[in-house]
């Protein structure tokens, strides 16, 4: 239990590493959960130590930028990672049970029954030469015992709960015949139809257009609420997780760097990383040709990450002791922690920041090379 | 709705004018695909033009039947005063240094095998620009412009990162001092971060070389940033087409108020409202809707959109907007209800999507 | 600069159903799932790619068998160094098996075939007989195959006239000696060279009206190399050797073409559309890519961007395959030779080895025995090297 655990943190809920899982009645525990690959490069720190914790009913946005590690995140949570040259740590506790010396046959109890997950892509999540029926119906039969024909009632019902129009004659059509956002729709039916209590959506509309992005998330919204789910929704976008989620993590080189519920990041956001980001994106309220603030440098390697903070080399804020020494997460309102030394809006964070512009380099500029 | 039409085109001056430009593609069984039916637009010189709007819109289309690849089925497509469509294979092809490309996916847009400093000089080298040392001097000067340190030049595409690709790219557009560059999609495939550098990118470039942009996206917001005018599309026509700030402040077709709204908005406090969500599908563009192509998802689709095509009319100043029932100032819209207008002739369900 | 950072990472939009959205889709979900996945896949060797450094022990023992077999064959042909008299026949060891010393210049270490020849120089020249053949039979494979595979894939779906015309001319005439030779030669009974002009014209002409009624390049060629390939391959290369080597008696004159390259061309046109088949596969789907499309926007002339933009990329493929080829084609000829036709005895090839002491495979069957062997080795190798030589390009173009 190394830097996840830092004076001041009052979250109880992180269970110890040894000595059975807790069961404080919250449905999924991450402790320090760690996912390497070891390559012929070296080992690549994927994920660092992540810890959270979730209940039923709450929405959990996780939010970075690719080579974060939030989705080897959701799929190491799943088990759903190729084995060879992989090392887990940490601890993975679903409503009691420890998930992480899970062998896949034991998974395969939790998976679409306990806890499912929507891809991005919702054309290569699907079989292109199984019938959709065929394809809701094998999750069905896999986990419940019902006959034949219960379960394509089941199917019909489900794909109809997603709204999709004359479901019956859907269930008997290949992918390729539905559009894009139908297709994400038949994915969150048979992610759903056996009732997982605990529901991944890893960019889960990235790949679609924005008036059927919204239909999607209305979609996953209603389905949460009826079924009382928990759902982690894993995305690029602030825009979506702002609307949608109840917590937001954000996560750079393998780490959360930032954690809060929704309102407080937005309101009162301590990352420069998370700042950073939100200034880089344009705005729809911005007059056009704002000049949008930039991240200069690239995401570091994660098999030779940087000494001290992983953000460093490219932190408008970032100074000597930022390259030296790794911070720490650390909580300053209930359930809102944070990893700097300098954050944004305290004292120590703006004179940073002055001294930088005022000397006119980053403390780490000469790491730094302009993408 | 959707329309047609040439009432938003200004003066003859501008360096890119394009009417009525239709492009279709045959599909199975006889079918066309109707990707543009009908847009016209005009890009002043040094201004950038946005093209925004969904899949299937047809902006890409437009894209690149503006220059030739394919030629569009019809309509004209005027360059400074040339008119594209009606020159022969030769001809155009030798005015292709004048209008460039870049893509949306910046791996697929290099050649794997080819060396860096070959692919940006690939336009110099087919032309004979100067003599080879100048060449290689333009080259190093247009990488340095990008962001590329020019001492890389002799590697290949593998070995750099998605923005650095769509760098290189943005190079080889420059290299050939070309007075019109189409940008289809550029960010779209990039991390959030590293979008706002090649936008800023893109910005520098415009106002270092006095480039004309037609900047095609997705994303409105990005649209927004770099466009001195918008183009709103759907299903291959305009619905609205203006100033960017009066499209965003006071959006008059219904469809670009359902875009506006869908955008989700990095603002906690603001919770997406369930009616403000465009319902239905997009039409197959092998069977487009009649009258407006927008009718089927419109909330105020009456019987006259079913019959006629409206055409763009001017509505504010630089705004125009191709409706018969714009919304008025503050009007909000209710997407859950389509109109009367909207299923006539037209049956949503039996709509083969393939 | 190391390998691409994980950068890139969302999917953009698709645009009109018409355009090859499914190639583009599953390249976007690759990259939007991002490089995390990627290289874990990558550790876990899912995908398949070894980035291990240098080659693997297999592909140095497969290339330093490749060397050790050409380097005999071109010591035995030049006659550097034989190792005694492929044509020699020493009576006494007939049927006698290896090891047996009966006292001659190399000790018939392998022993020799039952016309009494030493089998060591026989087989160090049969690997150049088999060598050739195979070789050049994949080169012809290789590059007429190739190209009109390259035109095909880079031309499907435009309308060329000019081009199918033309294309359709050549490839007619071609087969119009193959088919239309055999025809007239055969069942009209006129002299083998008028037969093979008739052959020709008729060819050419059928073909130019074909390519130019169809217009579309593509599917002319594909139409070809599918009439071709429903052709039996053997029957095929049958029928072309038999018709090029001409009748017996022109042969026991000296006359008519030296059977190794009659074997090269019957081998090699059998070989022209599997090779033109998947040139064409590899160019059609690297001619859907961005960076043509930006070609063409500079100016590029057809012609160029074939050679600057497709050329490189196809070849690797293309490259591997022709090491499977040889190998395929080293078989080949080995069951022409016994069916009776290619290289005539006492010239050796591993073929006809094989194929003259086949009746004796339970006397001697060290003659088979030693021959196949070869044959088995160099397929072995060169099977691997294709593989390997297709692996390492892999890695190389994708990337992390």
């Amino acid at each position: 239990m190394s830097d996840t655990d830092a004076p001041g943190i009052t979250n109880t809920s992180t269970a110890a590493g040894g000595g059975g899982p807790a069961t404080d009645g919250r449905l999924l525990t991450v402790t320090d959960v760690k996912t390497h690959f070891q390559t012929d490069r070296g080992l690549v720190r994927a994920v660092d130590g992540v810890s959270f914790t979730l209940d039923r009913g709450d929405t959990l946005g996780i939010v970075g930028e690719s080579g974060c590690g939030k989705t080897v995140l959701s799929r190491s949570i799943m088990g759903l990672l190729p084995k060879r040259g992989l090392v887990r740590e940490g601890s993975i506790v679903l409503e009691g049970t420890e998930l992480i010396d899970l062998s896949p046959k034991e998974m395969r109890e939790y998976w679409g029954a306990q806890m499912s997950m929507i891809f991005q892509d919702p054309m290569t999540s699907l079989n292109p030469v199984m019938k959709i029926g065929n394809q809701i119906n094998e999750s069905i039969r896999q986990h419940l015992d019902v006959s034949k024909d219960f379960a394509t009632e089941l199917a019909t019902n489900l794909l109809g709960s997603v709204r999709i129009p004359e479901p019956e004659a859907r269930l008997k059509e290949y992918p390729h015949q539905l559009s894009g956002g139908m297709r994400q729709r038949v994915c969150i039916a048979v992610a759903l139809a056996c009732g997982p209590k605990l529901l991944f959506a890893d960019e889960p509309t990235t790949a679609l257009d924005v008036t059927v992005q919204a239909q999607v998330l209305d979609l996953m919204a209603t389905q949460q609420r009826e079924r009382f789910m928990a759902m982690v929704l894993i995305t690029h976008d602030l825009g979506v997780v702002a609307g949608r989620a109840d917590e937001i993590a954000v996560m750079y080189a393998g780490r959360v760097v930032e954690k809060s519920p929704a309102e407080e990041l937005f309101s009162n956001m301590k990352m420069p990383y998370t700042e950073a980001l939100l200034s880089s994106i344009p705005k729809l309220g911005d007059a056009t040709h704002t000049r949008l603030a930039t991240i200069p440098g690239r995401p570091p390697d994660l098999v030779n990450p940087p000494k001290g903070c992983k953000f460093a080399p490219r932190c408008a804020y970032a100074q000597e002791r930022c390259l030296e020494e790794e911070p720490p997460l650390v909580e300053v309102t209930p359930g809102h922690e944070y990893r700097c030394w300098f954050p944004v809006g305290t004292p120590e964070g703006v004179e940073a920041l002055e001294r930088n512009k005022r000397e006119g380099t980053v403390a780490a500029a000469s790491l730094t090379r302009g993408a | 709705m959707a329309g047609t039409g040439t009432a938003h085109l200004r003066d003859d001056g501008a360096l890119l004018r394009v009417e009525d430009l239709v492009v279709e593609f045959p599909a199975r069984d006889g079918l066309k695909v109707h990707a543009v039916s009908g847009i016209s637009l005009d890009i002043l010189e040094g201004e950038t033009m946005g093209l925004v709007g969904e899949s299937g819109c047809g902006k890409s289309t437009t894209g690149r039947a503006i220059v030739q690849l394919p030629p569009p089925v019809s309509g004209s497509v005027r360059l400074d005063g040339t008119e594209l469509t009606a020159l022969s294979g030769e001809t155009l092809r030798k005015l292709r240094p004048r209008m460039q490309m870049i893509f949306q996916d910046p791996i697929s847009s290099l050649n794997p095998r080819r060396r860096v400093r070959d692919i940006v000089s690939e336009g110099l080298d087919i032309w004979k620009i100067g003599d080879k040392a100048s060449r290689v001097k333009k080259v190093e000067e247009v990488l340095e412009t990008v962001g590329i340190d020019p001492a890389n030049a002799g590697r290949r595409p593998h070995e750099f990162s998605g923005g650095q690709c769509q760098r290189i790219s943005i190079a080889r557009a420059l290299a050939t001092e070309p007075k019109l560059i189409i940008c289809d999609e550029p960010v779209s495939a990039l991390d959030v971060s590293v979008q706002a550098q090649i936008i800023n990118l893109l910005q520098d470039m415009h106002h270092a070389y006095g480039l004309t942009l037609v900047f095609i996206a997705h994303d409105l917001a990005v649209v927004k940033n770099v466009s001195d005018r918008i183009v709103v599309m759907y299903l291959g026509k305009m619905c609205e087409v203006g100033d960017p700030d009066a499209i965003y402040n006071q959006p008059s077709h219904p469809y670009t108020a359902a875009l506006l709204a869908a955008i989700p908005e990095p603002d906690p406090g603001v919770r997406p409202d369930p009616e403000k969500v465009l319902g239905g599908e997009i039409p197959s563009p092998l069977k487009p809707p009649s009258g407006c192509r927008f009718r089927t998802r419109c909330p105020k689709a009456q019987e006259q959109c079913a019959h006629a095509e409206p055409t763009v009319r001017e509505i504010g100043a630089n705004h125009y907007v191709a409706c018969h029932f714009p919304l008025a100032e503050g009007e909000e819209l209710d997407f859950a209800q389509v109109g009367v207008g909207a299923h006539i002739g037209y049956d949503d369900e039996n709509d083969d999507l393939a | 600069m190391p390998e691409r950072p994980p950068e890139t990472a969302l999917v953009g939009d698709f645009e009109t159903p018409d355009e090859q959205i499914v190639e583009e889709s599953i390249e976007g979900g690759l990259l939007g799932q991002s490089a995390e996945i990627r290289v874990g896949a990558v550790a876990a060797g899912g995908e398949g790619r070894r980035r291990g450094p240098g080659l693997g022990l297999g592909a140095w023992l497969a290339i330093g068998w490749m060397v050790f077999i050409v380097l005999i064959a071109v010591l035995a042909k030049t006659g550097i160094l034989t190792w005694g008299d492929a044509e020699e026949s020493f009576g006494r060891c007939a049927r006698k098996g290896p090891l047996a010393d009966e006292g001659s210049a190399s000790g018939f270490l392998l022993g020799c075939d039952s016309n009494g020849r030493d089998m060591i120089p026989r087989l160090a020249l049969g690997a150049w007989t088999s060598m050739l053949v195979a070789t050049g039979a994949i080169v012809v494979g290789f590059v007429i195959g190739g190209f009109l595979g390259l035109l095909a894939g880079y031309f499907g779906g435009k309308e060329t006239r000019f081009g199918a015309v033309i294309v359709g001319a050549l490839v007619g005439a071609v087969f119009g000696l193959i088919i239309g030779g055999v025809f007239f030669a055969v069942l009209i009974g006129l002299g083998d060279n008028l037969a093979g002009v008739l052959g020709v014209l008729f060819g050419a002409l059928a073909g130019g009206f074909a390519g130019y009624r169809r217009g579309d390049l593509d599917v002319y060629l594909t139409g070809v190399f599918n009439v071709m390939l429903s052709v039996p391959a053997i029957v095929l290369a049958l029928s072309l050797t038999a018709f090029l080597l001409g009748s017996a008696d022109e042969a026991a004159s000296g006359g008519g073409l030296p059977p190794e390259l009659v074997l090269i061309i019957a081998i090699g046109v059998v070989s022209i559309p599997l090779v033109g088949r998947i040139s064409r596969a590899s160019a059609l789907s690297w001619a859907q890519r961005d960076f043509v499309l930006a070609a063409r926007a500079q100016g590029a002339k057809n012609g160029r961007i074939m050679v600057k933009e497709l050329l490189p990329n196809v070849l690797p493929a293309m490259f591997s395959i022709s090491l499977l080829g040889i190998a395929i084609a080293i078989v080949a000829e080995g069951t022409l030779a016994i069916l009776g036709v290619g290289v005539r005895p006492p010239t050796p090839s591993w073929g006809n080895i094989i194929a003259l002491d086949r009746g004796n495979l339970f006397k001697s069957p060290h003659i088979v025995f030693e021959a196949s062997l070869l044959i088995f080795l160099t397929v072995l190798a060169l099977n691997f090297l294709g593989d390997v030589v297709r692996s390492r390009f892999d890695v190389r173009e994708g990337g992390i």
